[in-house]
């Protein structure tokens, strides 16, 4: 099977951060590979070299069989960008900002609306078509914005963190989008701050930190690396800590995780809902007051905690709660 | 449904280059940029707004103190002035459209799509000529009914408005090299008026040339838009015939002066903008 994305040895500095640090990756033709990795981890930069919006300081990339520093407006021709922020104008409607794309790409013009209705169609966008994409919600913009990418059929597509700021309904309908587009047989690059979202869409994980890949792998192998799930305890009085410590240890697979304050501890376990029973039993025969205990699907904060050994903190050495989900870090 | 593996048509077929691509990609830029005068109307109220202002304020507070000499009447020495001054000022929209354009999401899409890179810059100096058409419709008719008029042929006329749409044409391209490299629109108002007030003022658009004398006299002789000015008043007729002729050379071939501006202008800051351009949408 041909490659139709290959990046290899992609560098990148700002200044004297290196947002891309020697980046390889490949994504077969027909699959999915998501970038998995917190802000500033160097995901965008990425899409940004691959989709000829930045040069890169070194390395070299092959998208759809054309070169991206010898010709880029052939890759270009191939591809379909949806980003961060929906590259919508905003004065312009649904049905118009699709025409300009198509005739952008060189489309007649009747190719260009025909081909703009046709996909306001199949993004469920056909009553909202003629109104100024200003007024639209924001799961409408990105739908549109990914019309935009998909306006000359190409054979490769790159989305820049899909459903970042959505809310959850317009984000589990992205995801249809996108599962549609994968099944038809488009070859996917796509990044996220959300195992989850990686889990549910892509077939390989690549996951990446301050600009390098550390792990690759499907879904389950990756969680399999992490642990699997996680069970935890919210103390009520930090004076319990050890006594619960003591029972985690009974069920846990590997080290139990203290947050700072010192009232919520971690671990991962086996058997996920046998172990979370174990521990109630304990906690309840010894009379210890939680405020809270449950079990979880490891976080990209997981996975990276195993993978690196640090959380997904920035150059700072700020630490990020072990709960967030989309922890903030800065490039 | 289409699959997206589906091989586009248009996408094999060779697309023309240079500058056939950047004029066609350009006009479809440039309508985007006019609808969103249709949908903003408000914007354009103010862009014809202010001409008139212009040539009332002009006309009726300085039209007393100032005196050309001569048989034509300030107004009628002042109009072509106003003209000249109020297109070279329309380069502003170019410059804070561009720098809008560049903070919006669109901008990256543009940039992931095969098209000329300079279809942005001419998409955008081409629809604010629209602008400038029609505040010089706006400020003839207003002219008009103050006093002014044009003395000369339908066809001169014709050329005197071609003349200062071709000049502000020009500048629009200064003025969207300065968008593309300051961080906000609000920049931009101020670094268009710290250049072209200057330009406009040390001019003979609002006072006669005999007016000035020394070194200043000789910038404004050389300066262009003093030849913009000059040559609108010949194509409009506005020329007293009792005041002798200017003896500097731009003066004296103000319409070919105008138009080797033009041409420099244009050589320079195209490539310059489009290079810019490039920059500019690469560095986020």
């Amino acid at each position: 099977m041909t490659d139709m994305i290959r990046a290899t040895g992609l560098v990148k500095r700002y200044k004297d951060v290196e947002a891309l640090a020697g980046l390889d990756l490949d994504v077969p033709e027909g699959k999915v590979l998501a970038l998995l990795g917190p802000n500033g981890a160097g995901k965008t930069t990425a899409v940004r070299v691959l989709t000829t919006l930045l040069k890169p300081d070194a390395g070299s990339a092959v998208v759809a069989g054309v070169d991206v520093l010898a010709d880029p407006d052939g890759v270009r021709s191939r591809i379909g960008l949806s980003g961060q922020y929906a590259a919508v104008d905003e004065h312009l409607t649904g049905f118009e900002n699709l025409e300009m794309v198509g005739r952008l790409y060189g489309m007649s013009r009747t190719a260009a609306r025909a081909r703009a209705r046709e996909l306001l169609e199949r993004f469920a966008l056909s009553d909202a078509g003629d109104r100024p994409s200003k007024t639209y919600s924001g799961g409408m913009r990105r739908r549109l914005d990914l019309a935009g990418a998909l306006v000359a059929a190409p054979p490769v597509l790159v989305l820049d963190e899909p459903t970042t700021g959505l809310d959850p309904r317009s984000r589990v309908q992205m995801w249809d989008v996108i599962r549609e587009l994968v099944s038809s047989g488009a070859t996917l690059l796509l990044t996220t701050q959300y195992l989850e979202e990686a889990d549910r869409l892509a077939d390989d994980i690549l996951v990446i930190d301050h600009g390098r890949a550390i792990a690759r792998g499907t879904a389950d192998e990756l969680k399999a690396q992490t642990g699997g799930e996680r069970v935890e305890v919210v103390l009520a009085h930090p004076a319990d800590r050890d006594r619960v410590q003591r029972l985690l240890a009974e069920v846990a697979t590997g080290e139990i995780g203290l947050a700072e304050n010192g009232r919520e501890l971690t671990a991962a376990v086996d058997g996920g809902v046998g172990a979370l029973r174990r521990l109630l039993e304990g906690v309840e025969r010894e009379r210890i007051e939680v405020l809270d205990v449950g079990l979880r699907r490891p976080t990209l904060d997981d996975v990276f905690l195993t993978l690196t050994g640090h959380a997904t903190e920035d150059a700072t050495g700020a630490s990020t709660p072990a709960d967030a989900p989309t922890p903030e870090v800065t490039r | 449904m289409t699959s997206p593996t589906t091989p586009a048509g248009p996408l094999e077929q060779a697309r023309p280059n240079g500058v056939v691509r950047a004029l066609t990609d350009g006009w479809v830029v440039a309508k985007r940029n006019l609808i969103k005068i249709k949908r903003v109307p408000e914007v354009l109220v103010f862009v014809l707004i202010s001409p008139i202002m212009f040539v009332l304020l002009f006309a009726f507070v300085f039209g007393g103190a100032i005196d050309p000499g001569g048989e034509v009447a300030y107004r009628e020495f002042l109009i072509a002035g106003i003209f000249a001054q109020t297109v070279v000022f329309g380069a502003t929209f170019t410059g804070a459209g561009l720098a809008e354009d560049m903070q919006k999401g669109i901008i990256d899409r543009f940039r992931s799509l095969p098209m000329s890179p300079a279809a942005v810059l001419v998409g955008r100096t081409t629809s604010d000529v629209v602008y400038n058409v029609l505040s010089l419709i706006i400020m003839a008719l207003t002219g008009l009914a103050v006093g002014w008029r044009i003395r000369e042929g339908v066809v001169d006329a014709i050329l005197g408005f071609g003349l200062l749409l071709l000049f502000a044409y020009a500048v629009s391209w200064v003025m969207a090299w300065v968008g593309l490299m300051v961080p906000s629109v609000e920049v931009i108002n101020n670094a268009s008026f710290i250049v072209i007030m200057p330009l406009t003022f040390v001019s003979n658009a609002f006072v006669p040339l005999e007016s000035f004398s020394g070194f200043l006299r000789t910038l404004v002789e050389w300066n262009p838009v003093s030849a913009l000015t000059q040559a609108s008043r010949e194509l409009f007729g506005n020329i007293d015939p009792s005041i002798p002729a200017p003896e500097a050379w731009p003066q004296q071939n103000a319409e070919l002066y105008t138009l080797i501006w033009v041409a420099i202008i244009l050589a320079v800051f195209v490539p310059l903008s489009v290079r810019q351009y490039r920059l500019s949408a690469g560095k986020a």
